[in-house]
């Protein structure tokens, strides 16, 4: 806690005169999407759920093309993006680790979970691994409140954690990804 | 994901009339009673986790053949194992529930099934090692109902989750659903629906209170050519999940519930918005509103009346705000979900400037029983001002965590001891949290206070959503005030200054006591700056902010001073303060 910025939010970068980068209709699945939503400007947050859907996060230059094909300023769909936690800006890893910081979970000690998790990976929360194999993120509650402390990771959930258990469930993925890929 | 679901063999013929609801209910009760022996395994979110699956699965297989072959309509409610919601009983998970007789299997793993079924077939009864046993007696229970955590409950909310199937609308109409849509449509006129709610003293149970019959009134009151009914299922505060419950185990009484709200009041479409991170809530709302439609209880022509009524279904992104009424209204709108001033409250002004009746999930789920079973006896339930039953998420330092209804007016301490088993071997309570973030910190001695509305208000405390969260000596106050404050201070939507700087301010202040860096000052400051942002911000987020750090403020001020002036952790939990160093 403590900084104001707790997400890494991308730079839009500077514009480049040399060419229009999107000179080239948006590629086919994306269309597809932007085509649903046309005309709806209520549905921004929709929209974007959509477009993450797809893409595991939000490409800035998928935003572009939303932008100019619904004809909703850019500034209105990145201050949407960045209002709601649910929405990210780079890829995430393969696994998404999400620690739960609820209540049930603090009481049991969720926070040295973080902690141990951290040190573990080598990254802070909403970072991800350089072999980009896991993310790191939390959640204010899952509410299976009655598992405390809880991670999920991926789609499967871990619960009555102790940090020590960290490293066993880490393990587990990392042997799981390389039997997929031996 | 909502519109690639396929409804499958379920779609059934849409029910027209006065009388179909209850037909079709006679019908698939006698096929469900025709069943010998059913496999009720809990799909909750908690026993999901805890692997209820595999031994959904293991069940299947096992007894596989029993399937008596029956004709087309009745085909899945003669299955001998179906998944139904949250039984509640979270912390003993995977359930099992036996019927008939309501046996109760806890723990539940797959390589049980063999000797669940060998012993149900010698004896009857479920093997010892699967039943729950009392932690201090020692005794062991075969029905659920025997269990101190059930027995002392009241479950009229509650009264389906863990009972249907909540992907089977059949199953919901075989226990008396859509009957109170029914009669609603059929026998009363709006008027009388909102004069039945108002008997019933029903009062919203997201958090505030507020006398659902009359919220229905106001909503009807101003000529519109358009209405909205929106239900509330943005369930934010951490350690709460009663309505995920009830969205996952009963999602048909939800949609029950609005529809009679959109008759009342004279809407023809409703919102469901869910928090995003509920994903099987989602699912199976979605279900149930395809159901709904095919069934004809949900659509241009609600059971052949003409009454219109569609419900959409809203995911929502994550951000605590939103679930502020006129925040929520933002977000369903599609943009940053920041509140605004009310009046016009959302009754008058509301989605797309529409006038908009916003209830929680569970004050909805309770409407269509108020119908069934009557007001009369709904208000009976309760105290003198307020009707009926709460939920409420039971977790922290206790034996028995998990879901919990009683009658307002119930004791805090009838709640921790009896249904919660009290503290853990060797510890002791010492306080309850309540209400979450917008709640309070109360003390042991305070444990005789009533849930109530009043009551509670009074402690400094609220009755909130329903989280109830308790703490044992090893739970360190300052620390708890801190986490509940560094929460609120993250989820501030930053519109108002109050709640942006304050909170700020205030999480700077507690942090720096909970690192042994305290002044003699700080705790009046603390309590003169929760008091100005308590009164000058903008939404119910900023106003309510304030409270946990309040009420650790009044009751265990001897905490702060400890980390203040002797540089000590009383519990032993602030890190940088651990026991034993001066």
């Amino acid at each position: 806690m403590g900084a104001v910025a707790t997400r890494a939010a991308p730079r839009l970068p500077k514009t480049v005169y040399q060419s229009d980068p999107l000179a080239e209709s948006p590629a086919s699945d994306l269309q597809a999407i932007l085509d649903a939503f046309r005309g709806r400007h209520d549905a921004v947050v929709a929209l974007l759920q959509e477009i993450q859907g797809r893409y595991g996060y939000l490409p800035l230059r998928a935003l572009q093309y939303a932008a100019r094909e619904l004809a909703i300023p850019l500034s209105r769909i990145y201050g949407v993006a960045t209002f709601y936690n649910q929405f990210q800006f780079s890829p995430p890893g393969r696994y998404v680790i999400q620690i739960c910081r609820g209540t049930a979970c603090h009481v049991a000690g969720s926070s040295k979970l973080l902690t141990s998790t951290e040190a573990a990976l080598g990254i802070r929360q909403d970072e991800s691994t350089p072999d980009r194999l896991f993310s790191l993120r939390t959640v204010a509650c899952l509410g299976c409140c009655s598992l405390a402390p809880v991670i999920v990771v991926g789609r499967d959930v871990h619960g009555m954690l102790s940090p020590e258990r960290i490293g066993h469930i880490l393990e587990e993925y990392r042997q799981r990804v390389d039997e997929v890929e031996a | 994901m909502i519109s690639s679901e396929a409804v499958g063999p379920r779609s059934g013929t849409p029910l027209r009339g006065a009388h179909a609801v209850l037909h079709a209910r006679q019908q698939f009760e006698q096929t469900l009673a025709a069943v010998p022996r059913r496999y009720m395994v809990c799909a909750g979110t908690g026993c999901v986790s805890n692997g209820s699956l595999q031994v959904l699965e293991a069940l299947r297989q096992a007894t596989a053949g029993q399937v008596a072959h029956a004709d087309e309509a009745a085909a899945g409610l003669t299955a001998p194992v179906t998944i139904t919601g949250c039984h509640g009983f979270c912390a003993k998970g995977p359930l099992v529930r036996v019927e008939p007789h309501g046996m109760l299997c806890t723990g539940v793993r797959p390589e049980h099934v063999p000797d669940l079924l060998r012993a149900l077939k010698t004896t009857g009864e479920p093997p010892d090692d699967l039943l729950y046993r009392d932690p201090l007696t020692g005794q062991a229970h075969i029905r659920e109902h025997d269990v101190p955590f059930y027995r002392h409950q009241i479950r009229i909310t509650l009264h389906n989750c863990g009972v249907i199937d909540p992907e089977d609308i059949r199953t919901y109409i075989a226990r008396g659903g859509y009957a109170a849509l029914a009669r609603c449509l059929f026998d009363l006129t709006p008027d009388d629906v909102i004069g039945t709610v108002m008997t019933s003293r029903l009062r919203g149970r997201g958090g505030a209170g507020y006398p659902t019959g009359q919220k229905w009134e106001l909503t009807r009151r101003p000529a519109a050519a358009r209405r909205f009914v929106i239900c509330n299922g943005d369930e934010g505060d951490p350690g709460a999940f009663m309505d995920r419950s009830i969205m996952e185990g009963d999602p048909h009484a939800v949609l029950e519930g609005m529809i009679i709200a959109g008759f009342a009041i004279g809407a023809s479409e409703g919102y469901v918005y869910v928090r995003h991170e509920y994903p099987l809530a989602v699912h199976r709302l979605a279900r149930a509103v395809q159901e709904a439609n095919a069934w004809g209880v949900l659509g241009d022509s609600v059971l052949g009346t003409g009454f219109a009524f569609q419900i959409h279904i809203r995911e929502g992104a994550g951000a605590f705000v939103s679930g502020e009424e006129t925040a929520l209204i933002r977000s369903i709108q599609g943009e940053r979900a920041t509140p605004y001033m009310r009046p016009p409250y959302p009754s008058q002004r509301g989605l797309w400037g529409a006038p908009t009746c916003i209830n929680n999930v569970e004050t909805l789920a309770t409407v269509p029983l108020i119908f069934t079973r009557g007001a009369e006896w709904y208000a009976g339930l309760g105290t003198q001002s307020s009707g009926g039953t709460k939920v409420f998420a039971l977790t922290g330092a206790i034996q028995n965590t998990g879901l919990v209804e009683v009658p307002l007016g119930t004791s805090l301490r009838h709640i921790v001891e009896n249904i919660g088993g009290g503290a853990r071997p060797g510890r002791h309570v010492k306080a309850v949290q309540i209400g979450g973030p917008s709640g309070g910190c109360l003390p042991a001695v305070l444990l005789d206070t009533p849930v109530d509305y009043q009551d509670l208000q009074e402690t400094g405390a609220i009755m909130g959503s329903g989280g109830l969260v308790v703490a044992d000596d090893a739970t360190c106050m300052v620390d708890l005030a801190r986490y509940f404050l560094s929460f609120t201070q993250d989820e501030s939507c930053g519109k108002c200054v109050p709640c942006r700087i304050g909170t700020r301010k205030m999480l700077g202040t507690l942090e720096r006591i909970t690192r042994g860096e305290g002044r003699p000052e700080d705790p009046d400051d603390l309590e003169r700056l929760a008091r100005a942002v308590c009164s000058t911000s903008l939404c119910g987020l900023g106003r309510t902010a304030p409270n946990p750090v309040l009420t650790t403020l009044r009751y265990f001020r001897e905490e702060f001073e400890a980390h203040i002036h002797t540089r000590h952790c009383p519990a032993g939990a602030c890190d940088a303060l651990a026991r034993g160093q001066a």
